[in-house]
């Protein structure tokens, strides 16, 4: 028998107020996340989907309740230890693609690598498989401007995962997308975060995004409640 | 698109950027202030001075004067009187007179007040007061301002030197401040010729001519019967030498002040640039919905000229207020230290007014034009598209442009001046400076091409940014490389013409302790006895005694200098700092005992004179060939000067007079106590200037380093307005990549390791633009050296550059723009990093 899965994010009562006059953007909502594990995040506009994610890549501090990532506290980081810790072990994925216009395909992908000062040979071998998996092989040498939306979002999904985090936060990675390329680009989400052994979090408005998660939760502000369970 | 429509748009954008746009409007105010308040102060300064002289001349249809202020005898006044076609004739004696125990002489004029009533009727109507005590020898009008100079009232008396004795005169009244208020007295013209020491001697005869008499046939006709070197002038001619002596050092000014308006220029393409960049996806979304590129293209033009317009008026309102405040503070004078005149007072000048908004409207206007074109040309759908955050400026990549206009430059520069205007240099630096900064996109793409990655994230991504962004680095980099260069070239042009001036005055200093009798003055001089009372001074090794004396060559150009020295051994011809001497093969036969003259650069290019030449100069009536030697530097006197033996002057004058000397102090001897000694033996020792070499020294570099300080000023302006010209670019480049940041962070790149990027951009782009702006203003220094300074001013500077100066500068400018590139970076970073990329970009 298999060992249970060990938790890669924890996230306790939390609660974010902005303005100590008005109520909490968000006020309690608690979730786990295990390996491998790939969920989806609903949710209308303004009810704290942003302010869930800054609180989770540690670019916010939340007032109350925890954030635990692996065994780390993140509210608790400084700047620089929440950086660091978004540098080994996370990855992005924005609905605006945020490519670089002026580096390649290949050092846009590179970037994470670079930061992380892997040598050179292992770079380029890494970002050659990465670019290969999102089916971009040989396309390392273009530019930005080059490509169509759904290759710049490939590029931004090989640019996430290129140095195999442990937490993938995907905001909105569709909504600049038709719904066939669309639904390419969720697919190779799903795989490669199961691939990376990791976890991962898609923030979406649409429920036909949500439903090639493993589980979709909505998020109210007060807290996080399952919606139903994609059979997969 | 409607006037309405454009108004709203227009004003939204500058609410949205409401300093951005005061200061883009306060940097075209600046330089049209600057600009409009020099043209005001010295326009304002000139009329004085050229009412002043009209009041001197009256009504008179020409004026004859003597070759120097040392005139001709008075029988040739009694001769004109009586020529046919002569109505009035009214002589008189016009004089410098030196003041005992003061600097600075009094103009005064010995006039027949019954014949200068003739042709001054102003002057009886002002003369108010004891008038028949005009006919007592020491009885003298004077002017308020004189008056109040000398701190005497009528009735009162003050003293004046005559050689180096002082004779009192009597203030007998006090000549209206409006009809003359420059310093001035008027003296019958007998008792002027008894007390200041000119019996017989006149050196001016107005000439009012019978009516149907032409001037210039008369004149024509006169110039057969004047005495050698005696010249008759119209009086407009009169009134152009007086302004021409400041003309150059006024049009240098002028274009200085435009320096600044033109960098503002820059600064206005380089915030529309910008400003349209950012709002590319608003411009295509209004193309989009209708609007022609014609329309987009006037609407974002109009907006620069909006900008402009009220930034001129701004600036024309502040230049008239400030030229106000200047003449009432310091005259007319703005550094040159020839142009102060009293009470000169601000007229309006609405057409000039005019022309000065014109010019700053048109400017600013210019600067837009380039981006409203380039964000009309742009396909909407294009600029709709995100990541497009580039400004295209196709149009400006390519070298050929650039390359000619150097090229014009570089021809430009070889043209003659016109007018004594170096008409043609200026236009050489403006098609320099252009062509220079239209090859800037290409020279950066180039640089930034060869540089080397380095292997740290932070720089590598800064140069690949770099890189990418050639438009938007070239529209930052544009008003501080027009600035930076033109200041480098003033620096250089500035040390050099300092340098030259140090080794010059070094050479003409070689004494140890110098002695001016009065100077400027006519009645101050050493008569013969009182020089070789001093030359026998014990403890004083060798004197050199010199005559300076005024001399008309061309009543269209002041008078040269005509310096009669001694030639003693030591300080013969031989120590002139000469530039250049006559060709051996020059002196002809027969020639050899023709006398020796050496002429300043001045002279060659005023009047064309040549080493080798035999030319003719004229004393006290005496005409006499001389050959000229040679040519020497000489940066006390732009109008031109001639150094001749002063025993050869004195045998053709007849004056042995002196008005300087060089004295060589015995071994052992101190400075101080020879001064004392030949204090002692000048009884008007108080207007005497008396001084050891170095003091001369350190005296005239003040003055020189006072001169230059309204061009510091003006320089400090012009980089000012292109420091905020990076800064803008560094602000509008750091919020267009606010998403870029924010990825950035996302992906695990620290906060200063961001800023670090930034830095090293602005670094790496300063870098380039101060490399590029010294180059550029190294090669704009050879013209203002070589062309400018010479055709202005008459003499020769050699090259030198200030490197620690530079170097200085330069290190302070990059380290600015590599901070301000940071400062916005944090500034840029400030805000939710993470709604930053949630932002289409």
């Amino acid at each position: 028998m298999d060992a249970p899965a060990r938790a890669v994010l924890r996230i306790e009562n939390l609660v974010k107020r902005y303005r100590p006059d008005r109520p909490p953007v968000l006020d309690g909502p608690s979730l786990e996340l295990r390996e491998g594990e790939y969920v989806a995040i609903m949710g209308e506009s303004g009810v704290g989907k942003s302010t869930l994610l800054n609180l989770l890549a540690g670019l916010d501090r939340p007032d109350a309740g925890r954030i635990v990532f692996d065994d780390t506290d993140v509210g608790a980081l400084d700047d620089d230890a929440a950086t660091l810790l978004r540098r080994r072990h996370m990855g992005f994925v924005f609905q605006a693609f945020h490519v670089l216009p002026y580096l390649t395909v290949a050092q846009n992908v590179a970037l994470p690598l670079q930061l992380l000062e892997v040598a050179p040979a292992e770079r380029e071998a890494r970002v050659g498989a990465m670019l290969g998996a999102v089916g971009l092989g040989g396309c390392g040498p273009r530019h930005p401007r080059e490509l169509s939306g759904g290759e710049l979002q490939r590029v931004a999904i090989a640019r996430a995962l290129v140095h195999r985090p442990r937490l993938l936060l995907a905001d909105e990675p569709t909504g600049n997308l038709d719904p066939r390329t669309a639904g390419q680009v969720l697919t190779l989400l799903r795989e490669q975060v199961r691939g990376n052994a990791g976890a991962g979090i898609l923030i979406t408005h649409s429920l036909a995004a949500a439903e090639t998660a493993d589980r979709i939760l909505v998020l109210d502000g007060r807290r996080l409640a399952a919606r139903a369970t994609a059979a997969r | 698109m409607s006037a309405r429509l454009w108004a709203q748009l227009t004003l939204a954008q500058w609410r949205d950027q409401p300093l951005r746009t005061l200061v883009t409007l306060l940097a075209i105010a600046v330089g049209v202030m600057l600009a409009s308040a020099v043209w005001f102060v010295n326009s304002g300064a000139l009329a004085e001075f050229g009412q002043a002289t009209r009041r001197l001349v009256g009504e008179a249809d020409l004026v004859v004067r003597g070759p120097s202020r040392t005139g001709f005898d008075e029988s040739l006044y009694p001769a004109l009187a009586a020529l046919p076609g002569v109505e009035t004739a009214s002589p008189v004696l016009e004089l410098e007179v030196a003041l005992a125990g003061r600097r600075g002489p009094l103009r005064v004029l010995g006039v027949d007040p019954f014949r200068a009533g003739q042709i001054q009727p102003l002057l009886f109507g002002e003369l108010s007061g004891d008038f028949f005590g005009l006919f007592e020898r020491d009885g003298v009008f004077l002017s308020v301002a004189a008056a109040e100079d000398l701190g005497v009232r009528p009735g009162g008396r003050f003293e004046v030197l005559v050689g180096t004795e002082s004779r009192s005169l009597r203030v007998l009244g006090l000549l209206s401040r409006e009809a003359y208020p420059q310093r001035l007295g008027i003296m019958d013209i007998a008792s002027a010729q008894w007390t200041l020491g000119r019996l017989g001697a006149l050196n001016r005869i107005d000439l009012r001519l019978a009516p149907g008499t032409a001037p210039a046939a008369f004149r024509e006709r006169l110039a057969r019967v004047l005495p050698a070197g005696v010249q008759a002038i119209e009086p407009a001619v009169e009134r152009d030498r007086a302004v021409s002596v400041t003309r150059a050092y006024r049009v240098n000014l002028n274009m200085l002040a435009l320096v600044s308006l033109l960098t503002g220029a820059f600064l206005v393409f380089s915030t529309q640039s910008l400003s349209v960049l950012r709002r590319r996806t608003g411009l295509a979304l209004l193309r989009a919905l209708g609007l022609t590129r014609a329309q987009l293209q006037r609407a974002l033009f109009a907006e620069g000229l909006l900008l402009g317009a009220l930034g001129s008026l701004l600036g024309v309102v502040a230049g008239h207020l400030g030229a106000a405040w200047l003449l009432r503070r310091i005259g007319g004078d703005l550094g040159g230290g020839q142009l102060a005149v009293t009470d000169a007072a601000l007229a309006p000048q609405p057409l000039a007014a005019l022309a000065f908004f014109a010019i700053g409207t048109v400017v600013a206007s210019a600067g837009a034009w380039a981006p409203a074109r380039d964000a009309a040309s742009r396909p909407p759908a294009q600029a709709l598209k995100a990541g497009d955050a580039e400004p295209s400026l196709a149009r400006l990549r390519g070298v050929a442009p650039g390359l000619a206009l150097l090229a014009v430059g570089a021809a430009l520069a070889f043209l003659p001046a016109v007018g004594g205007i170096p008409v043609f240099g200026y236009l050489a630096v403006a098609a320099l400076l252009f062509g220079g900064v239209l090859l800037v996109p290409r020279v950066t793409a180039t640089l930034l091409a060869r540089a080397p990655r380095t292997g740290r994230i932070a720089l590598d991504a800064g140069l690949a940014q770099l890189r990418g962004g050639i438009g938007q680095v070239t529209v930052g980099l544009a008003a501080v490389i027009v600035s930076f260069s033109l200041m480098v070239a003033m620096a250089i042009m500035v040390f050099s013409f300092r340098e030259s001036f140090v080794r010059w005055l070094g050479g003409v200093l070689p004494a140890d302790v110098q002695l001016r009798v009065a100077q400027g003055s006519d009645t101050g001089y050493l008569e013969p006895d009182r020089q070789r009372a001093l030359a026998t001074l014990p403890g004083i090794e060798r004197v050199e005694f010199r005559r300076l004396v005024p001399l008309l060559l061309d009543p269209a150009l002041p008078a040269i200098t005509v310096i009669a020295r001694d030639f003693v051994p030591g300080s013969g011809p031989e120590v002139l700092p000469l530039v250049r001497e006559a060709p051996v093969a020059a002196a002809q036969p027969g020639d050899a005992r023709l006398p020796r003259a050496w002429i300043s650069e001045a002279v060659e290019d005023l009047y064309g004179w040549r080493p080798g030449d035999a030319r003719e100069l004229s004393f006290a009536g005496r005409r006499q060939r001389f050959r000229i030697a040679g040519v020497f530097r000489d940066y006390g006197r732009s109008t031109g000067a001639i150094v001749v033996d002063r025993a050869e002057y004195a045998r053709l004058s007849g004056d042995a007079r002196a008005t300087e000397a060089s004295f060589w102090l015995a071994p052992g001897t101190r400075a101080a106590a020879a001064i004392a000694a030949i204090r002692a033996r000048l009884p008007g020792a108080g207007s005497a200037e008396l001084l050891e070499s170095t003091q001369v020294r350190e005296i005239s570099l003040r003055i020189f380093d006072r001169a230059f300080l309204v061009t510091y000023a003006l320089e400090a302006v012009a980089v000012g307005i292109g420091l905020l010209g990076v800064a803008f670019a560094a602000s509008s480049g750091a919020l267009a990549r606010r998403g870029e940041f924010a990825m950035l962070r996302h992906l695990g790149m620290l906060r200063r390791q961001v800023l670090a990027m930034l830095a090293g951009e602005g670094l790496l782009t300063s870098l380039i633009g101060v490399l590029y702006g010294l180059l550029l203003g190294g090669l704009l220094s050879l013209v203002l050296v070589y062309v400018i300074n010479r055709q202005s001013f008459n003499w020769s500077v050699e090259l030198a550059v200030p490197g620690t100066q530079l170097a200085a500068i330069s290190f302070a400018l990059v380290l600015a723009a590599a901070l301000t590139a940071t400062l916005s970076g944090r500034a840029a970073m400030s805000g939710e990093t993470v709604r930053a990329v949630r932002e289409d970009w």
